[in-house]
């Protein structure tokens, strides 16, 4: 991280690594031993995988449709999960039963502990689906042991109209969480190409596109964002929308690594190894990717999983403002629309906190991640 | 330095060139002219169009004419006559729309950038004096957390706890009574119970970040060999700590304002948005989603240009702090 100490160039990189020959250690390796040191990035990259395979397996996991509405539950609260029901292993959630105030004329929720709705792994799902879209099946992960009317189990909450918080969350994941790899990838191919060229060429190519980078990087993005994003016509098919919002936040995502790039291109310019191939007679292209990029490839993988965040924070932002993605897509950003006025907030504080500890653990992580990733990149400075 | 400063005026120019083509393809990208919209507009109303108004209004704003000219005769009314068009949803000058609003966001921006400030320093001189203490760790893990909380999640949040704890409702930055009131001692004070909240969440994202810039950059000056010289010569060391390290360390922290700024002012916008602030953020989505994009177009150029001068500021300021800046 910061504390990082500056070892004379001579000494090395000193690892512990009890009688196994670091010097013959691959490029890989040597950032998988570093990266190892750094438990907090260890527990991030965890939790990031773990999200990502919710996100690839939501319709199992998600115990129902998150479309599917019903009016009998508008605005119900969270229903603790409790394992024990009479000194017996019985996980379940307890019946809420439902009373009109009529002082403020709301409906009212209190659980009823007399009447537990049981609730099991592995249940019978309300209606078949196929998972990753191709796969038929009849599971979920867990769920209500055969249902009666009246029973429900909304772990985190219902939304206005009784649809299940915490499937929604977990659908809103597939979106969310791809967001920032596609943009990512996008940033990936428009940075490295543009700064590959800026660093390799120099002069006035050069000066000409960091001039650009700085332009870019000078003007403030939510508004720019909003100005490209309100352009979008609202007829537009969903899945087009959801690729032009992911081009329109990588539009700024890929400048920081552009700059990474042209900065590792000019260093490495004027390297023996690259001169050396440049007489063997290697064509520029053949050097840039056979002998530069493989060099700074770890670079490349931190700075882009430090760029995954702030797309995923673009696209809630503006699917928040309700200028990105549009119902019946469903992102985080989305159902914080749901969110967006404070006195359905007061009412329902799920609505907000639900999809908000997603975001913030998503992004907490894939910060750590990033930059644990980054600190292991840099192969002659030893992280203490 | 003056030369400097001329240098660096005259590298604005291309750039401000470039943001106002960028606001100018902005109102131009949705599909059809202001022109087809407005005729749609009163066309639904009832009203009839008369051809001879619509070939005025095309002449007005050329829009017969190719892109470039269009471009041209925009800019040209701005800069020459102040004129930014006209608001077709509110029927408007957009400069009688703009000004008052941009004068709160610059206000909002400007506070929150003090109150980043003057929070950020002594915390990052703290958690770098005292290195991996307990105090270290707390603003550490808080920087993490605030940077990884979304601004208006934080807003949201704010008004949350400020109406369900604190049984205060919380948005706008007057209470009704002083809304339209001239200015007066009430009436500030009444916006200083206001505003704090705003600064507050506006800020937060940016003070993690310059709390743990401040900390890395002090602590690379700590282990500096004059830092032991000084201390060797019996200084005390809190006289050590500020008359060296600290100011070494802050001259990286102003050349942070070229990022910090954009960010405030990206953050004061959509905070804006969730606390019904009277800054441009509401009515900038507010035209964006009515499609009202003369007032759209400007409001996001003044804000771009708002942005590069503060960069402009900022540089400055860091030359006249640094002298290896001036010579360059």
């Amino acid at each position: 991280m910061t504390d990082i100490t500056h070892l004379p160039p001579d000494t090395g990189p000193s690892f512990d690594l009890a009688g196994k020959d670091i010097a013959a250690a691959g490029q890989w390796r040597l950032f998988w031993l570093k990266f190892k040191k750094h438990k907090i990035a260890l527990v991030s990259l965890v939790v990031i995988i773990f999200m990502y395979l919710v996100a690839a397996f939501a319709d199992f996991i998600a115990p129902f449709d998150p479309n599917a509405t019903n009016a009998r539950f508008t605005y119900a609260p969270p229903q603790g999960l409790s394992l024990m029901h009479e000194g017996a292993f019985r996980p379940h959630v307890d019946q809420l039963r439902m009373t009109l105030n009529t002082e403020s004329m709301r409906r009212e929720f209190t659980p009823d502990p007399a009447r537990p709705v049981p609730v099991g792994f592995f249940v019978k799902a309300p209606q078949p689906y196929h998972l990753l879209g191709f796969i038929p099946m009849e599971t979920k992960l867990f769920g209500m042991i055969d249902p009666k009317p009246g029973d429900s189990m909304y772990i985190f909450g219902a939304d206005r109209l009784g649809r299940d918080i915490f499937s929604r969350v977990v659908h809103g994941a597939k979106i969310s969480l791809s967001i920032g790899l596609v943009g990512v990838f996008m940033s990936l191919i428009l940075g490295v190409t543009i700064g590959g060229v800026s660093g390799f060429f120099g002069g006035w190519v050069d000066l000409a596109i960091q001039r650009v980078i700085e332009l870019l990087r000078s003007i403030p993005t939510i508004p720019l964002w909003m100005g490209l994003a309100a352009a979008i016509p609202v007829g537009w098919p969903p899945l087009r929308t959801y690729f032009v919002i992911t081009l329109i936040v990588s539009l700024i995502g890929w400048t920081s690594l552009a700059r990474e790039v042209r900065g590792k291109f000019l260093s490495l310019r004027s390297e023996d190894f690259v001169i050396a191939a440049r007489l063997d007679g290697m064509s520029e292209i053949g050097i840039i990717f056979n002998h530069l990029v493989p060099s700074f490839m770890s670079h490349i993988i931190a700075t882009l999983t430090l760029a995954i965040p702030s797309m995923i924070l673009a696209e809630t932002a503006l699917s928040f403002l309700g200028i990105g993605l549009q119902p019946p897509i469903i992102s985080w950003g989305v159902l914080l629309q749901e969110a967006q006025n404070i006195r359905a907030v007061a009412q329902a504080p799920w609505l907000l906190f639900t999809p908000a500890a997603a975001i913030v653990i998503s992004v907490l992580a894939l910060n750590f991640l990033g930059d644990g990733l980054r600190d292991a990149a840099d192969p002659y400075e030893d992280v203490s | 330095m003056l030369r400097f400063i001329i240098k660096r005026l005259v590298f604005a120019i291309p750039t401000l060139f470039a943001v106002s083509i960028i606001a100018f393809i902005i109102i131009q990208l949705p599909p059809g002219d202001y022109l087809t919209t407005l005729m749609a507009d009163w066309a639904s109303q009832g009203g009839a169009v008369e051809a001879g108004t619509v070939a005025a209004m095309r002449e007005r704003y050329g829009l017969d004419q190719p892109i470039y000219f269009q471009y041209y005769k925009w800019i040209a009314g701005i800069l020459t006559r102040g004129d930014f068009g006209i608001s077709f949803e509110l029927g408007r000058p957009v400069t009688e729309l703009i000004w008052n609003r941009l004068g709160f966001s610059l206000l909002l921006s400007v506070l929150t950038l003090c109150f980043v400030w003057a929070i950020a320093i002594p915390i990052g001189i703290l958690s770098a004096v005292r290195q991996y203490s307990i105090s270290d760790y707390t603003a550490t893990f808080l920087a993490f957390f605030f940077l990884a909380i979304p601004d208006f999640l934080m807003a949201l949040s704010a008004m949350y706890i400020m109406s369900a704890w604190f049984g205060q409702s919380v948005g706008g930055l007057f209470s009704p009574a002083y809304v339209d009131a001239p200015w007066s001692f009430g009436k500030l004070t009444d916006f200083a119970r206001h505003v704090w909240l705003p600064v507050i969440v506006i800020g937060l994202g940016s003070l993690a970040a310059l709390v743990r810039i401040m900390r890395a950059n002090l602590l690379d000056e700590l282990s500096r060999p004059y830092v032991t010289t000084a201390r060797a010569k019996g200084m005390s060391e809190f006289e050590l700590l500020i008359r060296y390290p600290v100011r070494l360390a802050l001259n990286p922290l102003i050349s942070t304002l070229g990022w910090i700024l954009p960010a405030v002012i990206s953050g004061e916008i959509i905070v804006s948005v969730v606390m019904s602030l009277p800054t441009t953020g509401p009515l900038l989505l507010r035209a964006l989603l009515a499609q009202d994009m003369y007032l759209a177009g400007s409001l996001i150029l003044l804000i771009s240009v708002l942005t590069i001068i503060g960069t402009l500021v900022s540089d400055i300021l860091l030359a006249i702090t640094d002298p290896r800046i001036r010579f360059q």
